[in-house]
């Protein structure tokens, strides 16, 4: 049995309709882009001094419909950078879901339940499938197409298209 | 129907959705929902708020060469977000998309000509049986043209310049019968807002909606684009509407033609139906800070109201701004320290507003006249509201935060009722 860790960490738990603008604020990105300078802010309106909190590989875990509304990237990558490994979620807004696969974030979709914080989670791929354990509790999340999975195992849409010079399906 | 479709048609296996219709012609395969697909877009649009990003991954795909996009008459860029309020950072951010736009003989829409999505309807190229793409959620608006919209991100635009091309997996779709027609003071808007209501922000998620239904003959195109644009409220890909005489008589006026109609087959397969009669719809609002937080108006407690927003892709055309001056002129006024502020949501709205003396008439009022774009929409530029300040807004979210202060709260209803309210300085009754 092949077992591969893809993201490992401690869980931060939110709710449902977790939109981009609770990420990171529109606002705040006209000043940058820099995911360095915008990471500080990720949360704010919900949830001051999440940044300031985190400690070490994170893994997010949320309800419905995770990363709804506007479409900005950033509110991927200002993630990734803050130390976010990986996010579970009992679904994700398609435009958040794709913008993670092009950049290499993971995400794991199924319904966690209770949670508590600080749970140690890992995201494994066990015999090709995603797996997801958290803490005593193994669950198994939607499986990706082969073509996002192929995607989002590159690194993203960078490395993909930089690998292939185009897409391949 | 064209020889394309006919002779697909022929090789499938089942009938298909307009939205498997529409992504298999931008495949040039015959797809049905799940499958995952190569598309090429006919336009690909971005604005000042995706496009540096874009460039960034772009520059990392050609590992740090420039060129031009892989079919520059495809792109266009729209800079709608930020303007001179914006500070300079967001000036040095337009800046870049301004120049590489001019450098490669992109389609550049500049500041103060109007949002994106609205310039892609008004200036053809939103048409039938066309794959249209924006850096932008809203993107979904183009729906209404019978093509599909939707939104991506930065990467995906990269993507696109890089070799024109992005993935798409193809939806399913709910369909959405629409059945009578409007009591006076109800619109799109409330429709939208019932949706959400009665789906909820994540009811589409990953779907298609498809209107249709006797209903959709009442439906001017204004209409159809405010359901289109707002599908992506309730999680869908897209919000997809038919060919008609409506649509047709549409593209006559703007000059478009020479498009592919493309029909849902009769007995394609919806995974839900959802039927509506909007005669017996009451005018709706959704309360803070979730979109599909949707009570009738009548049964919201009496709020009062500090600023009126009638603006936006959603609620800044020239109807909406037509139907909330009847309103606001048959009362003869403003009600006291309330602030209405007006973004019409592209310059070719605006120069119809000065040619019928709406603008005068607005500024008459007192009301405050803002630049074509999406202004104070997203707290990128315009006026910031103050903090415990309340918003209503003719818009398409009240999230917390979204016009730029945790501490404001927002409204959404349609342009007649956020006029309204702008009489009374308040909405909803006493208890
Ligand atoms: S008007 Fe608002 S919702 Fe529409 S594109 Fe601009 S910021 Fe987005």
């Amino acid at each position: 049995m092949s077992d591969e860790t893809l993201a490992r960490g401690k869980v931060r738990v939110f709710g449902d309709d977790i939109n981009t603008d609770y990420i990171v604020p529109s606002h705040r990105k006209k000043r940058t882009i820099d995911p360095d300078l915008l990471r500080h802010h990720i949360f704010e309106d919900i949830c001051a001094g999440f940044y300031e909190e985190l400690e070490g590989p994170t893994i997010l875990v949320a309800g419905r419909n995770f990363g709804c509304g506007s479409a900005m990237e950033i509110a991927v990558t200002v993630l990734q950078r803050a130390g976010i490994e990986a996010v579970v979620a009992t679904s994700f807004a398609r435009t958040f879901k794709r913008n993670a696969i092009n950049n290499g974030l993971l995400l794991c979709e199924v319904d966690a339940g209770e949670v508590p914080e600080d749970t140690p989670a890992r995201v494994c791929l066990r015999d090709g499938a995603l797996a997801l354990e958290l803490g005593e509790r193994l669950l198994s999340p939607a499986q990706l197409p082969a073509f996002m999975l192929d995607i989002l195992r590159s690194g993203g849409l960078v490395p993909y298209l930089r690998r292939n010079g185009g897409f391949q399906i | 129907m064209n020889d394309e479709f006919r002779h697909e048609e022929n090789d499938m296996p089942r009938p298909r959705t307009m939205a498997e219709k529409l992504l298999s012609r931008a495949a040039n395969r015959p797809l049905v929902a799940g499958e995952v697909a190569v598309c090429k877009p006919d336009y690909a649009m971005g604005t000042d708020g995706s496009i540096p990003m874009a460039l960034d991954y772009l520059g990392e795909m050609l590992e740090g060469h420039e060129r031009g996009p892989f079919a520059p008459d495809r792109v266009v860029f729209a800079l709608d977000h930020y303007d001179s309020t914006s500070g300079a950072g967001a000036l040095l951010l337009q800046a870049r998309a301004r120049d590489y736009a001019q450098a490669h003989a992109i389609t550049l829409f500049d500041v103060g000509d109007g949002i994106g999505h609205q310039l892609m309807m008004e200036r053809g190229h939103a048409a039938p049986g066309r794959l249209l793409v924006g850096a932008d959620s809203h993107a979904t608006s183009y729906g209404a043209f019978n093509c599909f919209g939707t939104g991506i991100g930065s990467s995906d635009l990269a993507g696109i310049l890089f070799c024109g091309a992005l993935w798409l997996e193809v939806p399913s779709s709910i369909r959405i019968v629409l059945d009578g027609q409007f009591a006076p003071g109800v619109g799109a808007k409330d429709v939208a807002l019932y949706l959400a209501r009665t789906l909820d922000a994540g009811g589409a998620t990953y779907k298609a909606l498809e209107f249709t239904g006797p209903g959709l003959a009442n439906l001017d195109m204004d209409d159809r684009i405010v359901l289109a644009n707002m599908s992506v409220e309730l999680g869908a890909k897209a919000g997809l509407f038919p060919h008609d005489a409506v649509l047709a008589q549409h593209l006559d006026e703007i000059g478009v033609d020479g498009v592919t109609a493309v029909t849902a087959d009769p007995d394609a397969p919806y995974v839900h139906t959802l039927t509506v009669d909007i005669g017996r719809l009451r005018p709706q609002i959704a309360l803070p800070h979730r979109v599909d937080n949707v009570i009738d108006l009548a049964d919201a407690p009496r709020t009062r109201v500090d600023v009126v927003y009638l603006g936006t892709c959603t609620g800044g055309r020239l109807r909406d701004y037509a139907e909330a001056l009847e309103i606001l002129t048959a009362a003869g006024r403003i009600a006291r320290d309330v602030q209405v502020i007006v973004t019409p949501a592209s310059r070719s709205i605006r120069e119809a507003m000065e040619r019928t003396g709406m603008i005068e008439q607005f500024r008459g009022l007192g009301a405050q006249l803002e630049s074509p774009g999406c202004g104070a929409c997203c707290g990128t530029c315009g006026p910031i509201p103050a903090a415990n300040q309340k918003i209503i807004s003719s818009a398409n979210r009240n999230f917390r935060g979204r016009m730029g202060n945790a501490d404001a709260e927002i409204y959404l209803a349609s342009p007649v009722s956020c006029a309204r309210a702008a009489v009374e300085g308040a909405f909803g009754q006493e208890a």
